[in-house]
């Protein structure tokens, strides 16, 4: 019975081991690789890490669309209804990105304030908005609710 | 009315499905042999109700019957006729029901082709696959009726489908995947009956690895079918994007192939048999869990749970049922199921077991990276993704390290294969493939990196090794076509398999490392060189199809000065939803596939934006995924399973190892191995 059971608790130390360096290692892989989601309100208002790969997403400000005659090069506005957000864009733009729409990038934040994205995503269907963004304008609008209430709060009290 | 007669024949499927459920349960409690024969009866009951009510949303989609909601969501009076048809799965309602439909068909198959096994078995079986059925029908009846009506005001035209699903790939590519998900409750069922009758043979598992090795094959055919549509479909030209609706196909997938391996061991040495019995319910988990992941929309947002509680709940609560339950009972008898019987470290066993660890572990990866954005939604800890980089740093050695053994525990001999034999049987495989491999990069003039020609070197040691045994097991005195008649169907389908293993490992080194693709801006008269092909825009002109209309840009392929391909991708305006779809053109054979697609148009009738891939070899990554089906395919006919069926005295389980180890020289033995002992 005894070696038995030693060699069931050697096997379970070396399967308890093998999978803690296992899951310790998919959780480094994890953290190096996942992007995290700012709206254009924190991108403006919070220090963002410099060239760390992110995603922002908003409503694509109207008429903000501009594109380079000579290349695939775009740029446009993005906003949540709080502050507005500057991407740049070298290449195609999915079939559904339009004014007033909403749309996700990935790509890295620079010194001089613009969104350098390496992919962007618009919705897949007409009646879909990125919950991302949903998110975002929501918030930003009960920031705006709050502050508003706040004011008037004020002369409430006196 | 048909849609009160489906709703109708939805409602009498319930009800077959829960006496289905119970009373042959009971019978094996009580030894009742009448209750437990009544199982198969409710089963025939089951599918025809099932199939009705499938058949009355079909004709409710063809009538164009838009008082009906989910007809409406999803349809409308110029969508063409076949797509109507594959409209009825192309949203949560319908595809649930055609979920039901799958489940009812493989119970109705399992109650026809078990004639051989005893009867309380067959009732076991067939009880757990009605009690998954009947959790169905419930959320189809309470949260999700496809057959609910929009009245009084019901629309004149519907919505039409989503454009990107009107394609051959969308008809077929769900049923294929429901076939594969669905057919994993066969393994889970005869897991579930193991279980509570305390009995795990040889027999068992003989029984059960047809079932499961049909399951997966489907499953592989409709993994394949999908990723080829996102390649032509979606207009990107990618062919896996380690997207959460892929993984979690994926996932059932990878545990279902470890299940496939376990089995064999189960049955031919009697070994790992709670393992493998944990790891039917795990793939069948996976399965419900992948199911609800996709439909229930909580991947696109954990708020679309929350959007509609009712349907969240039930899902939360059945996956706790079926997997908690199941779990439960595992822990309660799959002890008592327990053998020991020892083997060599340098033993078939041995790479089965590193096999079965590998596609774990590798499902447990994804798994983690598929779930973490939702567990970090719930927790709060922001909102994030996970890139691809991920899965592809843990998949990619993992896949490589499983080729390897792949290769030799195919070969290997069970219980002890002295490692010196192994070795010298390893040399000259390595060293020709490392040949091959640098050889394929040299002739095509492909720069040298690591990781490609690592990759390129598995997949020739794998074929190397497959063939070569083919090679000896097939000598025979009577000459090499006899030799290779007496093999098994079984083992026919494990070569093809292994082989397409190796030929998707090809086609996806190739294709990442070596593809060439440019997004351009490009006006009619205009022409630009991408990989050696001289691409020429030569007009745009609108065309009109069926539901929408479409500006087509015609596209001339050159290559040194000779035209090879015309190529009209499109740009289609779908009148019935104003979506608009990106339709790439493709000219490809087995070397190579030319891609070009219309991003949008830049300025009126001049330059558009223009996206041109060059990919070596990229159809083989779903030729190879075809070969591993049809491998599949084969070991699933082998008369083997169905004959040892009938004959086997049930008792196996006393037998233990010394049993199993002569019946594999009777069974499988024509090989090699019988050669070699005789």
């Amino acid at each position: 019975m005894k070696p038995a059971r030693r060699r069931r608790l050697q096997l379970v130390i070396f399967i308890v081991s093998v999978a803690s360096i296992g899951v310790g290692l998919a959780v480094y892989a994890l953290r190096e690789n996942i992007n995290l989601f700012y709206t254009p309100s924190q991108l403006m208002t919070s220090d963002v890490p410099l060239g760390t790969r992110i995603r922002v997403g908003g409503m694509v400000v109207a008429d903000s669309l501009s594109r380079n005659q000579q290349s695939l090069d775009v740029t446009f506005e993005v906003t949540d209804g709080a502050a507005q957000v500057p991407i740049h864009y070298s290449g195609i733009l999915p079939d559904l990105f339009a004014e007033n729409e909403a749309a996700v990038a990935i790509g890295h934040w620079t010194s001089d304030n613009i969104f350098m994205a390496e992919e962007v995503m618009a919705k897949h269907d007409e009646e879909y908005t990125p919950p991302e963004v949903a998110d975002a304008m929501e918030q930003a609008y009960q920031q705006k609710l709050r502050s508003g209430e706040a004011l008037q709060d004020k002369p409430g009290r006196e | 009315m048909t849609a009160e007669f489906g709703h109708f024949a939805l409602i009498l499927a319930l009800c077959l499905a829960l006496g289905q459920a119970f009373v042959p349960l009971l019978g094996t409690l009580r030894a009742n042999r009448l209750w437990m024969a009544s199982a198969r009866p409710m089963a025939y009951g089951q599918f025809v109700f099932a199939v009705s009510s499938f058949i009355c949303l079909v004709m409710l989609f063809l009538g164009d019957d838009f008082s009906v909601r989910y007809v409406a969501e999803n349809s409308n009076l110029n969508l063409p006729d076949r797509y109507k048809v594959s409209a009825v799965w192309a949203a949560h309602e319908g595809s649930l029901l055609l979920w039901a439909l799958i489940l009812s068909m493989w119970t109705f198959a399992v109650a026809l082709f078990s004639r051989n096994l005893p009867l309380e078995l067959v009732a076991r079986v067939l009880s757990v696959m009605a009690m998954i059925a009947v959790g169905f029908y419930l959320f189809l009846l309470f949260t999700s009726n496809p057959f609910e009506r929009l009245l009084p005001f019901s629309p004149v035209d519907g919505k039409d489908l989503n454009p990107l699903l009107q394609d051959i790939g969308l008809i077929i590519h769900p049923p294929m995947l429901y076939m594969g998900y669905v057919g994993f409750s066969v393994a889970f069922a005869f897991a579930l009956a193991a279980l509570m009758a305390g009995r795990f043979d040889a027999a068992w598992a003989r029984w059960t690895r047809p079932w499961t090795i049909a399951a997966w094959a489907f499953l592989t055919l409709g993994i394949c079918l999908g990723s080829w549509w996102a390649y032509y479909e979606l207009g990107w030209g990618g062919w896996w994007f380690w997207d959460p609706v892929e993984n979690a196909s994926f996932m059932p997938w990878l545990t279902g192939t470890a299940l496939i391996h376990s089995l064999a061991v189960a049955e031919k040495r009697g070994l790992f048999r709670s393992w493998t019995l944990l790891l039917a319910i795990l793939t069948f988990s996976l399965s419900l869990l992948g199911t609800f992941l996709v439909r229930s929309g909580v991947l696109t947002s954990v708020h679309a749970f929350a959007a509609d509680p009712a349907r969240g709940i039930y899902i939360l609560v059945f996956l706790a049922v079926v997997i908690g339950g199941s779990l439960l009972l595992f822990a309660f008898r799959g002890q008592t199921l327990q053998r020991t019987a020892s083997f060599n470290w340098s033993s078939r066993e041995t790479f089965l077991l590193g096999n079965n660890l590998l596609l774990v572990v590798a499902m447990g990866v994804i798994l983690l990276g598929t779930l973490y954005p939702l567990v970090a939604d719930v927790a709060g800890w922001g909102k994030i993704s996970v890139g691809p980089p991920y899965f592809n740093w843990f998949f990619v050695p993992l896949a490589l390290i499983l080729a390897v053994i792949m290769a030799v525990g195919s070969v290997s001999r069970w219980k002890h294969h002295p490692p010196a034999m192994l070795a010298s049987l390893a040399l000259w495989p390595a060293l020709v493939s490392i040949v091959v491999s640098a050889g394929v990069l040299f002739i095509h003039g492909y720069s040298f990196a690591l990781l490609p020609l690592v990759s390129l070197a598995v997949a020739a040691w794998v074929v190397i090794w497959s063939l070569r045994d083919w090679w000896r097991k097939s000598s025979s005195s009577r000459g090499r076509l006899a030799g290779s008649r007496r093999l098994r169907g079984s083992y026919y389908g494990m070569l093809l398999a292994h082989i397409g293993i190796a030929v998707a490992i090809v086609g996806v080194t190739l294709t990442s490392h070596y593809s060439e693709q440019r997004d351009l801006r490009l006006s009619p008269g205009e022409a630009v060189s991408v990989a050696g092909y001289d691409f020429e825009f030569r007009a745009e002109e609108r065309i009109r199809g069926p539901n929408y209309v479409a500006r087509r840009g015609r596209f001339e392929v050159l290559r040194r000065g000779a035209l090879i391909a015309e190529l009209n991708p499109e740009k289609r305006y779908y009148s019935g939803g104003g979506q608009v779809m990106t339709e790439a053109d493709i000219d490809g054979n087995l070397r190579r596939d030319i891609y070009v697609a219309l991003g949008e148009a830049l300025e009126e009738g001049g330059a558009w934006s223009v996206r041109i891939y060059v990919k070596p070899y990229v159809r083989w990554i779903w030729l190879g995924g075809l070969m591993i089906a049809m491998g599949g395919g084969i070991a699933m006919v082998d008369k083997r399973y169905r004959r040892l069926a009938q004959t086997r005295p049930r008792s196996e389980a006393q037998a233990g190892v010394e049993v199993s180890g002569t019946e594999q020289q009777i069974t499988e033995g024509s090989g090699a191995q019988q050669q070699r002992n005789g």
